[in-house]
This record gives structure tokens, sequence and C-alpha cells, in this order.
């Protein structure tokens, strides 16, 4: 019997490649082609007045310079608004080249392509651009107080407005016994992937097609972005993705602007170009996420139920809009988690400032989303007295209580509907692994040798693998060899390793005879992208289905061979055979060359498929009517609605009483994303995840200035977190399976991030004994936040004494 | 992020490399290990015409150990002196110092002279030089002059070395045998330049303290001592109180607020260290 691959974990079979420098990345692509670099906006907010090209082109080896007036009518317009809402009334986008306004540090005005980059940048730093600089508008503070505005026409700085009510708050709150009010504030950070954006594109003059490959979330969707503002025909234009180094959401948007420029520069000059994103402009021109101002008002009894949550959102979305409002959305409906209020309001204001644009990053949203319902879950507890796990269980949605529609629509304009999980079983499994019941114990033994230490928790909900659909397509080769593609991308997350899984055991095949292929236009041109935890639920019920067709049609061709009954066939490990007579056999390898009646023999195995072979029935078409050619097929998934995964995580901190240093001493993680293909790569996620959240949490900010310069724009002053700064991960699983999809597969990739601001906030909090109402925190930070309440408590003390 | 234009120079001995600098003079640079230049260059935050790449000096990439003296070529990296077993035992403060440098990759290339003659104010290695008392050695067309590290720094990236001066060697001082050193800093992440720190040297002379010194690291504008003796002298160094000397260092210090750090934080925090420093050197030795 072969043993089944789902649920294995199975070695990562990318990880050789990736991590002995053989991964082909998109530097890697093009040596010989021409470079291009930018001139970028210095200002955060100016008027272009002129811009002098002359001295550029006295550098040896530039080919082209081209600004906005170079720019074809396709070209010049807007940036498409990729996802509009009727909420969003005022979106804006930017120019492929900045015409007379640049609205953030970073915005491309002058595109050079010259022999290399180095003669570019050469180049680059002779061109004068002329600005009058305008006030800027920085932070959401500002941007919320609109003493100033972005956009002209938008003088109050609201690109968006959204309120989303479930029963009547103000009612509700006007009779909870108590009630909090928390303001709360979440800083800016960035995916930073490893590798920056890039774009690399190739010509073909006499068959006036592009080949290009982008270092993208999506190779569909920037071809088709391409295709449009070039006025390509699709049938000429084929996208890929080699290696990507990461993306966590910053490749999802498009078409960036040199996603345009390059194939654009590469048509017109009739010569390849490329173009590597380097760090500094990864920093000033890739996107951000995270900034909101929060404020929520709770009701409750005292018990700790909530009665009525009324929540206000300030969040920052940058200069532009391109994608949309997904951020504020996901976090107005995923705030919720895994509780139930009683009523609850959401009313967001999307808020344009002076900065680089913000679109999903790795949670997206929900990390902000979830640090507002967590602070106020403490609040509650704090505020009665009572343990902070107990206020959670009387919010929980229960097993009993699924699906449970909240009410609400969710970022796929699809009702907000759990579909599975148990919250009281996660809570239980994280208090047995964190051991919060022997804490206080703990606790004790630390104080008695003068140490702070901190327990934390928070619990999250993640609406994962939203639609519309992703496909698959498999071919079984005369060789045997399994061929899959499937046109989402992969950033690194281990689709060649997953998606081989579920093929070797849809199909029957070894796991060693399956590759796959992703982000591939020439090999599935139908895909949406990798983001949203979305790869394994979309394409692996993809992949799942297309195996599916290939293995009925093996079948059938199989029976016919054999002359049995296809019901009576099985597979195992690519040998189709009678069962319970397994000497009646034909190997799939067989089946493939009998799939493809040929007139020529190119090799031993297509003999046996050539007309004098005697294979085929003289009376019949070599290939049925109705029928294909090829032992393959092609597999679409297509959900109704999201399937939603669910973790909780808790962490023990220590503070330094005198240093106010912070030192994650436990981190422990239970998930459920349901039925787990290959756990390791879970678990992998949710230890990178975790990582990424830890940056969030106590590292990483954009220190913008007040006149928008980004003051860190580099991995000297931006601090992602080493392996020194991220804690040993502790993690345990409870697998709940969707019922909405045939793997019972949930999402599982922005897991680890999302509640980690939340989590270490908690910890904190408890260590130190006052709220934590703002994240990231630096030790300086929390040591001025003493040195603030000691001040205050002596203040106090004072005026007590004077009365 | 590519270096502008530059003419690289491979000179193959210091009379060579003196030479072109006479020549190229303000429009040159040295390179060493490349740690600190390159990626100044990559940023275009300067952009000279000339490199004058040291790396294939011949014997500048010796550790030698003399009685009062570790002498460290130009081209000893970080991570070699590290290794360095009789640099360590001669001057435990060395290594001490160098495992706060940067990490593993940057220490296999950086060189410590580098470090000193790029004179950052948040390095570690240019306050060792300052408390060991060390002398730099630099050579010229005009010939080579040694110049004592408390004169060597003028300000943050700012030294008193000649444009067209080369520094072949550092010789730290080595401590009077006794004396317990010990270095602290605290960075935001492991490796990091820290946001303050500090390098301590504790003489006990007869079971007394007979000395105690300290310099900083990012919390000056350019390293210098404090000497703290009178404070504790004549105590068993397992019996002082050490917040004795928070008001003298929180008088000499002057730190600047970034986006680490407030300046507050920073005194706060480099008083602490020092304590600690301070108690950690005092516990040497103490079975
Ligand atoms: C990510 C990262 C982290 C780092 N962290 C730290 C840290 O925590 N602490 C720390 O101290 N350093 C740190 N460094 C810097 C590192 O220690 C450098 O190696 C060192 O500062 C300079 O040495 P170098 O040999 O690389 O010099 P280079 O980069 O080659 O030169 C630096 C400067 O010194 C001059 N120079 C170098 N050698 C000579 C010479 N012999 N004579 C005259 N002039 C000379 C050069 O002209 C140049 O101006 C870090 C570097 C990086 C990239």
């Amino acid at each position: 019997m072969t043993t089944r691959s789902i649920g294995h974990s199975v070695q990562r079979r990318e990880d050789p490649r990736l991590v002995t420098g053989n991964g082909r990345y998109l530097d890697d692509l093009g040596r010989d082609a021409l470079a291009a670099a930018f001139v970028r906006s210095p200002h955060a907010h100016a008027t272009i007045t002129g811009i002098d090209i002359t001295d550029a082109w006295e550098v040896d080896g530039v080919e082209a310079i081209y600004t906005f007036e170079d720019l074809d009518e396709l070209m010049a317009r807007p940036l498409p608004v990729l996802i509009p809402h009727p909420a969003l009334t005022h979106p804006r986008t930017c120019l492929a080249l900045a015409d007379t306004e640049v609205n953030h540090v970073g915005e491309p005005v002058v595109m050079v392509v010259a022999r290399d980059r180095y003669v570019a940048e050469d180049a680059a730093a002779r061109i004068v651009v002329s600005y009058e600089t305008k006030p800027v508008v920085v932070g959401v503070a500002a941007a919320r107080e609109a003493a100033l505005a972005v956009h002209d026409d938008v003088p109050d700085n609201v690109a968006a407005h959204l309120i989303q009510e479930v029963g009547d708050v103000d009612a509700a709150l006007a009779c909870s016994p108590h009630r909090l009010t928390i303001p709360l504030t979440i800083e800016r950070s960035a995916c930073m992937p490893m590798e920056g954006k890039g774009v690399y594109a190739v010509w073909d003059r006499d068959d006036a097609s592009m080949r290009m490959w982008s270092s993208t979330q999506t190779s569909t969707g920037v071809r088709a972005a391409v295709a449009a503002r070039l006025g390509i025909p699709l049938a000429r234009i084929q996208c890929m993705a080699p290696d990507v180094g990461g993306g966590f959401g910053v490749k999802i948007n498009h078409p960036w602007p040199e996603e345009l420029l390059v194939p654009w520069a590469a048509r017109a000059l009739g010569r390849p170009v490329k173009w590597a994103e380097d760090r500094r402009e990864h920093f000033v021109s890739s996107a951000h996420e995270r900034q909101q101002l929060q404020e929520v008002e709770v009701g409750f009894d005292d018990d700790g139920r909530i009665l009525a949550l009324d929540v206000k959102v300030w969040h920052d979305n940058g200069a532009y809009t391109p994608y949309g409002i997904i951020v504020p959305i996901i976090t107005a409906t995923q705030l919720l988690g895994p509780y139930k209020p009683g009523t609850y309001r959401c009313e967001f204001w999307s808020l344009y400032t002076n900065t680089v644009i913000v679109t999903p990053y790795r949670g997206a949203g929900r990390p902000q989303g979830v640090f507002a319902m967590e602070r106020t879950m403490d609040a509650i507890a704090a505020f009665l007295g009572k343990d902070r796990t107990e206020v959670r269980s009387t919010n929980f949605i229960l097993p009993q209580d699924m699906p449970y529609d909240h009410g609400l629509m969710f970022q796929d304009g699809r009702p907000l509907k759990y579909d599975s999980g148990d919250f009281p079983a996660s809570l239980a499994k994280l208090k047995a692994l964190v051991g919060w019941d022997d804490f206080a114990a703990y606790r004790e033994q630390a104080e008695a040798e003068g140490r702070k230490v901190g327990l934390g928790i928070g619990c999250y909900v993640e609406g994962t693998g939203v639609g519309p659909y992703e496909g698959g397509h498999v071919h079984v080769e005369t060789s045997g060899q399994v061929f899959v593609a499937t046109g989402l991308t992969s950033q690194g997350q281990g689709h060649e390793t997953a998606f081989a899984q579920i093929v070797a055991d849809e199909l029957g095949v070894r796991f060693e005879d399956v590759h796959v292929t992703t982000g591939d236009t020439r090999r599935m041109p139908y895909a949406v992208g990798t983001f949203a935890s979305r790869a394994a639920v979309m394409s692996g019920n993809a992949v799942a289905a297309a195996a599916k067709v290939v293995r009925e049609k093996a079948l059938r061709i199989a029976a016919d061979a054999l002359e049995a009954n296809p019901d009576d066939l099985e597979i195992e490990d690519g040998v189709i055979s009678v069962k319970g007579a397994p000497d009646t056999q034909i190997s799939l390898s067989t089946v493939a060359v009998l799939s493809n009646p040929l007139r020529y023999a190119f090799d031993d195995a297509a003999k046996a498929a050539t007309q004098f072979a005697g294979t085929f029935d003289p009376d019949k078409p070599p290939v049925a009517e109705g029928d294909e050619p090829g032992l393959e097929g092609k597999g679409f998934y297509s959900p109704t609605q999201a399937t939603f995964a669910n973790g909780m995580h808790a962490a023990i901190v220590e503070t330094d009483p005198v240093t106010a240093e912070i030192r994650i001493l436990r981190y422990c993680v239970v998930h459920d994303c349901g039925v787990m293909i290959n756990p390791l790569i879970v678990e992998g996620q949710v230890h990178g995840g975790v990582a990424q959240g830890v940056g969030g949490a106590l590292y990483e900010r954009m220190a913008y200035d007040e006149s928008g310069q980004l003051l860190n724009a580099s991995f000297m002053d931006f601090l992602v977190p080493y392996a020194s700064e991220v804690p040993f991960i502790e993690t345990d699983h409870l697998e709940t399976p969707s019922p909405l999809n045939p793997l019972g597969i949930k999402g599982a990739g922005e897991a680890g991030t999302i509640p980690v601001s939340a989590v270490l906030a908690s910890a904190i909090e408890d260590a130190e004994g006052f709220p934590i109402l703002s994240m990231p925190i630096s030790p300086s930070e929390l040591w001025e936040l003493r040195r603030q309440r000691a001040s205050a408590a002596a203040h106090s003390a004072t005026t007590e004494g004077d009365r | 992020m590519k270096p502008a234009p530059f003419v690289h120079h491979e000179p193959r001995s210091v009379e060579e490399a003196v030479a072109t600098l006479a020549e190229v003079g303000h429009d040159g640079k040295v390179l060493a290990g490349g740690q600190s230049l390159i990626p100044v260059l990559n940023m275009r935050l300067a952009s000279p015409n000339h490199l004058v790449d040291i790396n294939r000096l011949p014997g500048c990439d010796r550790v030698e150990v003399g009685d009062d003296h570790v002498r460290v070529g130009a081209l000893v990296r970080h991570a070699q002196l590290l290794a360095d077993a009789r640099a360590a035992s001669a001057l435990p403060l060395l290594g001490q110092a160098l495992a706060c440098v940067a990490h593993p990759a940057i220490r296999n290339r950086g060189t410590t002279v580098g470090s000193i003659a790029h004179a950052d104010a948040a390095g570690e290695m240019p306050s060792v030089a300052v408390l060991t008392g060390a002398v730099i050695e630099a050579a010229s067309v005009r010939g080579t002059r040694e110049i004592a590290a408390t004169d060597f720094f003028e300000g943050p990236l700012e030294t008193t070395l000649e444009a067209d001066e080369v520094v072949v060697a550092v010789r730290f001082g080595r401590f009077p045998t006794g004396t317990r050193t010990a270095f602290l800093e605290a960075a935001r992440r492991h490796g990091d330049y820290a946001m303050a720190g500090v390098a301590v040297a504790l003489g006990v002379t007869d079971g007394v303290v007979s000395d105690a010194r300290a310099s900083f690291v990012s919390v000056t504008p350019v390293p210098d001592i404090l000497d703290l003796t009178e404070a504790v002298r004549g105590r068993e160094p397992g019996t002082v109180d050490w917040s004795t000397v928070a008001d003298a260092v929180a008088a000499h210090v002057d730190p600047e607020a970034d986006i680490h750090a407030s300046a507050d934080y920073r005194r706060a925090l480099v008083i602490e260290l020092t304590q600690r420093a301070f108690a950690a050197a005092a516990q040497e030795g103490v079975a």
C-alpha cells in the first residue's frame, strides 16, 4: 500500500537549490540586458517645475532617458485602482513617471536606461529636477487633523470612510454595566523581503511578442496589466515569476510603475531591459503597512461578556490607494477574532499622507485588529480583576455555534462566516503548553530574585483562501513523470513540495515523480496570485481536482487496455492494476503513450502509439470523439467564501528593572489551519511569521521626520530581528478540518505574524503593571513610560500631601 | 546603490601606498576591510576619485604581543584578533570588546585598525584604544609618526590623521598586572552599534582598588577616559557600592537622541552599564 504523502513532514525539495546558491532570482537573469535606474523624488510633497537631462546624456553608455513627456497615451494614464470599493470615494493612484506633482519621497520621476546599472546611476545623478516644495502631511494624526491636504482635491485627506454595524451599539453601550475607552496606536512597518522587486523584459520585434519576468506574487496579474498598458494582446505576452526571495504582500500590488516601464522601454529600444530594485529604493518606493490610530469603546457585564464594541480606526494609506481599502476592511472585520460581542460597530477612515503607499503586509490589517481586540480583553480582565483567559472564554464563539455568521462583509465581498474551529480546545492547549496556571508561582520566584516577568496572550481568527479561483494542470509524460503547473507564484513557501504531495496522493504516483511549476503564464494562464494565505487552499485544491481528472482518464485508458472495469482498478506508485489481481497491470507511462496516438516514433515508448503498432482499433478514430490526446487534465477551485483558520499565542517576557530591555523568555503557539498537508512547512510558516511579528512588536518602525524623509531607509537602522532576537518557538496544533474544500485545509501563511504585537504588549503590561497602548515598543520607550508613571505618581503623592 | 566611478589603486608596499596617497591627497581614501567605506560609497554619501586598497600590503596582517603592548597590523581582521590566544591573555579587554563588534561575517572582513581610523563614536575599538593608552602608527611620504589615542580622535568620524597618511598598526597598551577589565554594551539587536557601551579597567593592588577608569561608546562625541579612582580607591573590590560612580558618569557623558533611544535613556543606560561592568570586573578572580 502506498503511504499517503499528505500529512507527512516531507523535506522541502526546493531547499537544496535555494540554500546552496542555486536559486534563480530575477537579477540572475538577463546578464546582458540594459539596466534601468530611476531618479526619484527627494521631497515628500512638491510641484515639479522642470527637468534638465542634458548633462546625463554626457555619460558614456546611456541608451535612453524617459520622463512623463515621453510616455504614450496608454502609459501616461494613472495606474489602475486594482480593487475599487463603493466606500473608496476618493481613490488616487500615481503615474508611471510623475508629471507635475510628487506625493512621497521615492516617487519615480525619470527613468534612465544604460549599459549597466552603474552607468545608469551615474547618469541619474546628473539629472536636475527642479521642485517647488509644498507642505507635507506625515503621520495619521496629521492626516486626520487635515490642516493640510495631500491631494488638493481631497481636502480632508479621506480616501474612504466605511461604517459596518451589527446590532444597536449605542443602545447596548447605554445599558452596559461597565464601559471603558481605550486609545491605541500601531506604527508603520513593512514586508522587507530579502529580494527587492525586479523586472526583466525581452521584446521580440519579429514576433511582436513580449517575454517578461517579474519578482512578483502574481505573474498573471502583471501580464494582464502590461498587456493593457502596452496595448499587446495577451496571446503575445508571457510573464514568469522566477525564484522570488520573499514577498509577504508587497509584491502583490501591481503593476508597479517599473513593471510597466521596463517592458515598455524594452519594446521601444528593441533590447532586453532589466531593473533590480535596491534596498534604498525598496524602503522609499515599495509599500509599507500597519499604521493606525484606534479608539475602542467597550461595554460589558460583570462576567466580562462584551455587550457592545464600538471601534474607530484611522488608517494611514500613504499617498495613493492602488490596492483599495483591503487593509482597513480586514482590520474592521477580523478584529472580532474568536469572539461574539453582543453588538459591534467599526467605523474607519482611510487617510492620505505624504508617505509610501500602504498595501497588505503579511497579516494585512489583522495585527492591528487583533491588537485592538486583545488589548480590550486584557483591559476588561484588569478592570474586573479576572483571569485574562476567563474573560476570553466568556466571549468565545463555541464549536456548536459553527458555522458562525458575524453579519459583516469580509474583504472578498462575501459574508464573514466562520466555517469551523474549536476555540475552547485551542485555549486549553495553549494554557497547558505555556503553563498558564503555574505562572503566578514562577513570577513570585522571579520577583524574589529581583526580576520582572510577565505573561501575555493573544487570539486571532484569520480568513484564508479567498477566491475567486486558482487552477491546476497535470500532465503525465510517457516517462511516467508527472508535471504539475499552477498559476499562482511561489516566494519560497514550499509549493513545489506541498503541491507535489497532493498530486502524488490524488494520482497514485510517487512523490519523487511529481514536478511542480508555479507562476508561469505559459503553463497556466489562469490564476490570481499568492497572498491572503490562499496558496494551499486554492491551488492545493485545484491541483487535486486536476489530478482527479487525469486519474479518471488514466483508469479509462487502462481499463480498455486491461479489458477491465475502471471501478476495479487502482493506481499505486504509478502502476495501475486490478484490485485483488495485482499481476494484471499497466504502468502510467504506458497509459500516457496510449493516450496520444502518434504518426512518428521518437523513441521506444512512442513506438507503441504509432499507426502500425496495432494498438488501436482500426474502426475508431484514434482520438475518440469528445476526447483529447495526452494524459493530462485541468482543474479549478473556486470557493464560495474564505475558510477561517485560527490560533492563540502566549509569551513570557522579562523586562530589565533598570535598563528596560525586553527579553522574550518563552513563546508558545497553538495553531489550527485544518488538515496539514505538510506539518514541517506549516511549522516553518509559523516560525517565520512569529519572527516577523517580533520585528513588528519590538524592533521595526518607519521613522519619518516631519518633512516626510524616511530616516532609517537601510538595514542599519530599520531593525529586522536577527536569529538572536527571535525566541525559540514552541508549537502545538489542532486540526479542525474545513468543511468548505475537499482537502479540508485552511491557510497558514500569515498566522504566525498576526497576534504577536498583542501578545507582547500583554506580556509587557503584565510585567510592568501599567497599560501598553502603543506598539512597537523599544527599551527607550518603555523606560520613558516608567519615568512618566513614576513622576505622575510622585506628583499625585505631593498634591495629596498638600491637601 | 552603486558607487560613483573611482580609480582602484593596489599598492604592494607601504612606500607605494603612501606615494599614491601623497599624489591623490584629499581626493583619495584608504580601503581596508570595506565594511564601513563600501556602504558609504554605494549610497554615494562620498565619492572619492581614488581608492587606495591596502589589502595587498605585506606584513600588515600580524598580531604581535610585547611586554607592554599588543601590536595589531592594519590588515588584521576583527575575527583574527578575536581568535588570537596570546592577545587574549595579554589584554583580555580586546576580546571582551571585539565580541560586541558586529557579526561574524563582518568581523571576517572588517579590520580592527580600520574601525579605529574610521573613528565612529559608536564603534567599540576606539574606546578600547583610548582606555588602553594605545598608540597609532601612521605612515606617509614624510615618514612614520606615532599618535597617542587620546590625541587621535577629534570628533565623530574625525581624526588627526592627515589625508596622505595610512595607519600601519595600532599598539594597544597592556595594563599592569592585577588589572581587571570588562566591556558591556546594550544594542537594539545583538551585534548592532550600541545605544551605549562602556569599557572599564579596575586596578587592584594588595587586595584593594588602586585604579578605576572607564571609557565609553556612543555616549561621548569622542572616546575619552573617565577616571573614577578617587571614589573607590583603597576599597576591597568585592565590597564597593558602584552606585557611587553614577553621578560622575552622568556628568561625564553627553549622549544624543536618535531614532533608537532618547538621550536621557542612554544616560541612564550607561550609568547602569558602568556599574555592572565594574561589578563584573570586581568579581573577576573572586572564587
Ligand atoms: C552591518 C554592519 C555592522 C557593523 N557593526 C559594527 C559594530 O557593532 N561595531 C563596530 O565597531 N563596527 C561595526 N561595523 C563596522 C566594522 O567594524 C568595520 O569593519 C570597521 O568599522 C571599519 O573597518 P574596515 O576595515 O571595514 O574599514 P573600511 O571600511 O575599509 O574603512 C573605513 C574608513 O577607515 C579608513 N581606513 C581604514 N583603514 C585605514 C588605515 N589603515 N589607514 C587609514 N585609514 C584607514 C578608510 O579610509 C575609511 O574612511 C559594522 C559594519 C557593518 C557592515
